[in-house]
């Protein structure tokens, strides 16, 4: 018996009685003798609540948070203040332990929850059709990347270089069962240049802004693409989508993205919930569980989770997807916290990130060493390049207590010594004030210890 | 008494009493519960920040509502749902066993719930190690050395495998085109197939409720690439020929894949691994305490053997050592070892989703596992496989099984399916009607209608965290509900009565759907 | 409609289709069978005007709540019609599924093939 088990030994030999067996061993009496464990499992544990704590809290101890650092870091997620109603909400037992909603007239909390994160994000992404969210950012590109093969049964997708990395490879990595070729449009003064296009593209894949903080000409992508009647999918970050001309507005027809920013925790990148809006012809091909409105016997209103027949469990192979479940209590996050900023909190907020990433850009791009990777808009996060190896000017910066950003090296070799830079409302002046002069100290220690080498 | 006559009548929005209304019709503007940081750097035009062509026309239409609404809106919401902590649920194929409240505390920590993904290895070294452990614990228990942590949940571990078989094949120069499943199957399986690029061919099951060995014979050829099988089955059934069908897999050199849902059954008992399965995924919101959520989230991580470890997704957690000339990047101190995300896998199938998985699950499922030991895992099995054969010797005892009789006359693992077939004949109910009148009874219903083959199915599956008079009680709630059904079946047709609301018209919801809340 | 029908006067496949054969020109639809069998309708997806339909392979899909099933040709041709007032009412295939709850008309392209479709007796007898 453990602390979560109940079966005592009188309760054991009462409940053997009545099955009518000798033992427990007899219950598993149709396993073959030789694919039994003879010895127990190595794997130790056995501690008490107590001891598990304690050991949590030294696996804690040794990770730098953003409590620990001033951090930049960004590159798909962001460090923003949650409020604390989001917690007080989601830790309660009816929202944290039950299961998918089966049984709807138990359940009405949670599809009503869904039915208002599905109207939020068809308000930020105006697109009017949106689900109750699926895992995560880059598996809902892929996962947009499938509904249009099965739109159109084309073969090809063209993805912006601008695209999250971690999409772009996830996209490849599905594509590759699909038989589809995967071509990458490269970036040209940091904005998508999209090639030649032909029939034979089932989609065009950007990102709004992209990875090097550039606001696209999202309006004309969205109508290249459609000149060759391909679908295009936009993922997006979602709170700049407060100030940034839609998806709907500009014609694209697939909006994803990554939802951590709404309400939910870093968590070491995971889980989040990622966001996934369509037009209406796409709604029978939209993967994942939607909460859809209708009444009871009494006429009074409830919610359901409806248009099953796309799903796995009914539509098995021909599904629109093989996806079982969402993020409901990381979207339940993020509707509180849209629902908390508001329809003037989130321009607010917006315009706030808007302004101090203007400033930061402007500091940063003014220190010697330090030149920015493209002059496009920006709403929060911006690319500089460095003269100097960007390691040890991080090396310096750590050391300071600042984590600057990002480097971009792995992700574009092309770009061998550049940090990503992300403002969220949590950088203030005085934050901004301290990484300029922290970043523009290391990089001109770096660029004298390298004269002096080679000056020696 | 409709809600019609009670109030105005918005178009596609039915008038709701104040108990029902959305958080956007508690909006009233000019209501907010955020305000902005005053703004602390010079102030540049917007246009000059941002064309105008670039802007949306109009704001999104957002509610506007102060805090104190906002809490009372949710908690209100919170009350018309039925929950685990509440009561019984006992869901077929789900596991709904106790969440421990100390994973909430752990998982709030700041150095995991605050750390970003892209921080230094270096510098997430708890994180990393607990990945690694994890990994490790994960692996014992699946008898399969090499795992992933990537995939989000148990489908998702599914494509995995399935991918991971791909690469395997075409790794050899092999390209095979379909991959089998039972007709037992769960509908992820020929979902992943189809979505992994493959043809599903369904092998049948025997009356013993195990795959049909002739069957399979028959269908395995060397154009399959892989077996997808649970074991115990859906059926709450262990496969009796597992090492058969091993060796009929592997012999036409497919691989053999391991659907997780059910390893609540046989934990400390026996592993996949020993079974000849190549590949197993696990669903941490099934045996490993994740909460459910409401529907999400959870994890589904892999476990494979050694010939399909080089697939595997990138990054992986490793541990690597120390090198002679002193500390890896960024530390001061040099330990003998230090663990890292791996990205150097040249045969690599690639990423399925961002950054490293579902960590916050993974710090719930590892204070689970360091809970437990082996001892406790072996005990977490035992007990779930005892509770479920004592609730069926229950349910027989009770008489319930002379309407609801157990679809396969065997011992059952962990949980078990009633066919509610002679109930619907005898009694004029089914198993929908015995579902919604056990709601009337503060128990959540079994799982209906899965799997399809048995006709009118129940699958019930306690787990171990309930106790005995738990399981009595709910087969005497059982039991009246089929005296009721005797004197009178109405009463379960038109269930429920007591919940927040009754019977709703799915038929119209999928008919016009209405996804969203019109603002106009 | 609440009782089995198998009206005299069409043809059957035994995928639980019927055709109305008048000269080269026949509708199609499913029968009583097969709309009780997925419960209430919900969805048509009704095929493009002009699109060619082949005998015993699936032109379209009819939902339900819970199930989705093919809809077989009986017969080969070129769709000249759909119903388009099942996009509204697709409850129509169950409350009149050989009147007003019809799918398609299709200009036939080979006549013999009806040889092969069965009366109302032998299909009502396939059903049991």
């Amino acid at each position: 018996m453990t602390r979560y088990t109940a079966a005592t030994e009188a309760d054991r030999r009462e409940m053997l009685a009545v099955i009518g067996v000798e033992s427990i061993e007899e219950l598993f009496a149709d396993i073959p003798a030789g694919l039994r464990l003879r010895d127990g499992l190595a794997v130790e544990g056995g501690h008490s609540e107590q001891e598990v704590y304690d050991e949590l809290r030294a696996l804690a101890a040794r990770n730098a948070s953003t409590e620990d650092e001033l951090s930049f870091l960004g590159a798909g997620m962001y460090d923003h203040y949650v409020p604390a109603l989001v917690d007080s909400i989601t830790s309660r037992s009816e929202f944290l332990t039950p299961y998918t909603p089966y049984q709807p007239e138990v359940s009405q909390g949670g599809l009503q929850a869904m039915f208002e994160y599905q109207t939020a994000i068809s308000e930020l992404t105006g697109l009017p059709i949106s689900n109750a969210s699926v895992y995560e950012g880059p598996s809902a590109v892929a996962a947009a990347g499938y509904v249009a093969k099965l739109a159109n049964g084309r073969r090809r997708f063209v993805v912006s270089r601008g695209m999250h990395p971690h999409a772009r490879e996830a996209l490849r990595t599905l594509a590759h069962g699909w038989e589809m070729e995967v071509v990458e449009a490269p970036l040209s003064d940091g904005v998508t240049e999209l090639p030649e296009l032909d029939e034979d593209v089932s989609a065009v894949l950007v990102s709004q802004p992209n990875f090097l903080g550039a606001v696209e000409d999202l309006a004309a992508l969205a109508a290249r693409a459609h000149e060759v009647g391909a679908l295009c999918v936009c993922a997006c970050d979602p709170l700049p989508l407060a100030l940034l001309r839609t998806p709907g507005e500009c014609g694209v027809d697939i909006a994803v993205g990554e939802g951590q920013t709404l309400g939910n925790r870093l968590d070491y990148g995971g889980p989040s919930f990622g966001f996934f809006a369509t037009t209406e012809a796409l709604i029978r091909r939209i993967p994942g569980r939607i909460a859809g409105e209708t009444r009871d016997v009494d006429g009074k209103r409830g919610f359901v989770l409806t248009l099953q027949t796309r799903e796995q469990h009914i539509r098995r192979e021909k599904a629109t997807s093989n996806i079982c479940t969402a993020q409901a209590l990381n979207a339940l996050a993020g509707v509180i916290y849209l629902s908390w900023l508001g329809r003037r909190g989130i321009v607010e907020l917006a315009e706030l990130m808007l302004q101090r990433t203007a400033y930061a850009r402007e500091r940063l791009g003014a220190l010697d060493g330090v030149r920015l990777l493209h002059r496009q808009p920006v709403v929060r996060e911006f690319a500089v390049g460095l003269d100097a190896p960007v390691d040890a000017v991080r090396e310096r910066c750590l050391a300071q207590g600042v984590n600057p950003g990002y480097p971009l090296a792995r992700d574009y070799p092309e770009h061998e010594n550049a940090l990503l830079v992300a403002i969220t409302e949590r950088r203030s002046r005085a934050d901004i004030d301290r990484l300029a002069d922290v970043l523009g100290d290391a990089v001109a220690s770096e660029r004298e210890r390298h004269s002096e080498r080679t000056s020696a | 008494m409709s809600a019609a006559e009670h109030g105005p009548r918005a178009r596609g929005m039915i008038a709701a009493a104040d108990d029902e209304l959305t958080i956007f019709e508690r909006s009233k503007a000019g209501r907010r519960a955020f305000v902005a940081p005053a703004l602390d750097v010079p102030e540049r035009p917007l246009d000059e920040l941002l064309a105008p062509g670039l802007r949306r026309a109009a704001p999104a239409r957002l509610p506007e509502v102060s805090e104190p609404e906002i809490v009372r809106h949710y908690n209100r919401l919170s009350k018309r749902n039925f929950d685990l902590d509440t009561g019984f649920y006992p869901l077929g194929s789900c596991t709904m066993k106790h969440n421990p409240k100390l994973h909430e505390r752990v998982a709030a920590l700041p150095g995991h719930a605050k750390l970003h993904p892209l921080q230094d290895p270096a510098r997430a070294q708890g994180a990393l190690e607990l990945m690694w452990r994890l990994q490790d614990a994960l692996g014992e228990i699946a008898g399969l050395p090499h795992v992933s942590l990537q995939p989000s949940a148990g489908s998702h571990g599914e494509l995995a495998g399935v991918l991971l078989t791909r690469a395997f094949h075409e790794d050899r120069g092999e390209h095979r085109t379909k991959v089998l499943t039972p007709d037992t199957a769960h509908g992820t399986n020929p979902a992943t197939v189809t979505m992994a690029g493959y043809e599903v061919v369904k092998v049948g099951t025997d009356d013993q409720g195990n795959v049909d060995l002739d069957d399979l014979r028959a269908k395995a050829s060397r154009d399959v690439a892989c077996l997808m099988l649970t074991n115990p089955s859906t059926l709450g059934l262990f496969e009796l020929g597992i090492e058969e069908i091993a060796r009929i897999v592997h012999g036409v050199g497919a691989t053999l894949y391991y659907d997780g849902a059910n390893l609540n059954a046989i934990m400390g008992i026996c592993r996949p691994g020993d079974m000849g399965f190549d590949i197993v995924h696990f669903n941490l919101h099934k045996s490993f305490t994740q909460p459910h959520g409401g529907g999400g989230p959870g994890a589904g991580p892999i476990a494979v053997s050694d010939r399909i470890e080089p697939f595997l997704p990138r990054p992986q957690v490793v541990r690597r050592q120390a090198s002679q000339n002193g500390s890896p990047p960024g530390q001061s101190q040099t330990p003998e070892s230090y663990f890292d995300l791996d990205y150097d896998r040249p045969k690599s199938i690639g990423r399925l989703r961002g950054f490293q998985g579902n960590y916050g699950v993974f710090v719930r499922s590892y204070a689970y596992i360091r809970s437990l030991g082996a001892a406790g895992l072996r005990d977490v099995s035992e007990t779930a496989v005892l509770n479920a054969n004592y609730l069926l010797a229950r349910l027989r005892a009770d008489g319930v099984m002379q309407h609801l009789p157990a679809a396969y006359d065997r011992i059952c693992m962990h949980e078990f399916v009633l066919s509610g077939a002679p109930m619907k004949r005898e009694l004029e109910i089914r198993t929908l009607d015995l579902a919604k009148r056990l709601l009337d009874h503060g128990v959540h219903p079994p799982t209906v209608y899965f799997p399809l083959l048995v006709e009118e199915a129940l699958l019930i599956e306690p787990t171990e965290t309930e106790t005995k008079e738990t399981l009595d009680r709910f087969a005497q709630i059982v039991s009246a509900i089929l005296h009721e059904a005797a004197e009178d079946p109405e009463i379960a047709r038109g269930a429920p009565y007591t919940t927040p609301v009754r019977r709703l018209d799915e038929a119209g919801a999928a008919r016009h759907p209405v996804v969203r809340q019109p603002l106009d | 409609m609440a009782d089995p029908s198998y009206p005299s006067d069409l043809l059957y496949h035994p995928e639980h289709d019927w055709a109305r054969v008048d000269g080269d020109e026949a509708t199609f639809g499913i029968t009583w069978f097969a709309q009780d069998a997925l419960g209430e309708v919900v969805f048509f997806e009704a095929p493009q005007v002009g699109s060619q339909v082949a005998k015993d392979a699936p032109y379209t899909e009819v939902e339900s709540v819970k199930a989705v099933s093919d809809v077989v040709a009986p017969l080969s041709g070129e769709v000249v019609a759909v119903n388009d007032a099942l996009a509204d009412n697709p409850e129509t295939i169950n409350e009149d599924p050989y009147g007003e709850g019809w799918l398609v008309k299709v200009k036939l392209s080979d006549a013999s093939e009806q040889d092969a479709l069965l009366d109302s007796t032998a299909y009502e007898a396939s059903l049991d």
